[in-house]
């Protein structure tokens, strides 16, 4: 294959430049669901990179026998089989959390972003790659769904991972309601939208 | 028919590799299963023993008893070998999904105690407070089923409903009074367990 991003490259692209969140907008099922607290965001996050480090090493295994018309079934089976995974993991080491996030869990499995990284990059690439790959994505997907958490649970209720900041703050309940995930991801969009265009308009200029 | 068995020939040459990572997926979610299982059940049992003194006012957590019944689990609560009561399980619709309630009651079935919201999935900020207010709870306390709702403050057998979750409200004084009403202590099996 010519010209594939090295590991290195991967793992970069997946925080900032090609965030699932921000830059992809894949995902967003969860990512409106589960951002009205940090700790939820942050425990979505990290599920839905170990399930994406998993799936990418062994679909990088076994890329050598993937009949192309079969791949989504075995993509699907693999990422199926870690989420069931985390999913009872959770449920023992971590039960009040997996009772807060509930269906949210075993939907990663249709996360879109999980089977794209095993289409564009684990089928392609060694598992060194692939797991470079998953852990950027991961880590793009926890800041993508922190940053829609700090600002939600902050101004729903005045703090942080069930820790007063703001004391005597009202608590905007709108923004802990599914429309505050709508309000804020589209701001945040917007925000990353407004310092890319100016990034590359300043970029342009000095040339 | 030699065309028909090179097709399923070439069905399975080009399906093996689906088969054999079925088969392991399977396994290995069976090994899981029965490795968390039993973390999972004792979680799950925890999480009510751990609401016994809260639900019955001098019990202690280690001291419960579960005694398998019809609707559920149902554990008696006591301190030492003294029994103060009973923790009942209640599920039934809320306004947005299923709750789960657990409900203490004194020995005799005659008084509700204290009640938790075990599950919920209410709207947050307004009906999730059936849960996170301790002032909706504390009302419960000490009421003979069937409890009534108000939107005025509570007189009498009933308790007030929050602001903007009447049905919240409704549907947690609801499972309570049908699961106080279907429980009989003098029915219970004579020996402990759980099924």
């Amino acid at each position: 294959m010519p010209d594939q991003p090295t590991a290195g490259e991967r793992f970069l692209r997946g925080i900032i430049p090609e965030n699932p969140t921000f830059r992809q907008l894949l995902g967003l099922c969860p990512t409106l669901a589960v951002t009205n607290s940090m700790a939820g965001a942050i425990t979505m996050g990290v599920a839905t990179g170990v399930v994406m480090v998993c799936s990418n090493v062994l679909v990088s295994l076994i890329r050598g026998f993937l009949q192309p018309h079969l791949r989504i079934l075995v993509f699907t089976l693999t990422i199926a089989t870690f989420v069931t995974m985390v999913h009872r993991l959770l449920a023992a080491y971590m039960y009040d959390m997996s009772k807060t996030l509930g269906p949210y869990i075993p939907l990663i499995i249709v996360n879109c972003v999980i089977i794209s990284r095993a289409e564009i990059c684990a089928s392609k690439q060694s598992p060194a790659i692939a797991a470079a790959d998953g852990v950027g994505m991961g880590l793009g997907i926890t800041l993508g769904l922190s940053a829609i958490a700090v600002v939600r649970e902050i101004l729903g209720t005045g703090g942080l991972f069930g820790f007063t900041l703001l004391p005597g703050w009202p608590g905007w309940t709108i923004m802990i309601l599914p429309p505050g995930a709508f309000f804020t991801l589209g701001l945040l969009l917007g925000v990353v939208n407004w310092y890319s265009e100016r990034r590359s308009l300043a970029k342009k200029g000095s040339e | 028919m030699t065309t028909t068995e090179s097709g399923r020939g070439s069905y399975l040459m080009q399906g093996w590799l689906v088969i054999v990572l079925a088969a392991m997926c399977g396994g290995s979610l069976a090994a899981i299963e029965l490795w968390l299982k039993p973390k999972i059940e004792n979680n799950k049992q925890q999480e009510t023993l751990a609401r016994i003194p809260a639900l019955v006012p001098g019990a202690v957590s280690e001291d419960g008893v579960a005694f398998p019944t019809a609707n559920g689990v149902v554990y008696r609560a006591q301190n030492g070998s003294e029994v103060l009561g009973w923790v009942l399980l209640g599920k039934g619709n809320g306004f947005a999904d299923n709750l789960e309630i657990l409900i203490g009651v004194d020995r005799d079935n005659q008084r509700v105690l204290g009640m938790y919201v075990l599950a919920q999935k209410e709207t947050p900020g307004l009906g999730d407070f059936i849960q996170t207010d301790p002032a909706f709870a504390q009302q419960f306390q000490g009421l003979q089923a069937p409890i009534g709702v108000h939107k005025a403050p509570a007189t009498g057998n009933t308790i007030q409903a929050l602001t903007g979750a009447t049905i919240s409200s409704q549907s947690v004084a609801d499972i309570v009074n049908a699961t106080v009403a279907g429980f009989d202590p003098q029915s219970l099996p004579q020996t402990p367990g759980v099924p």
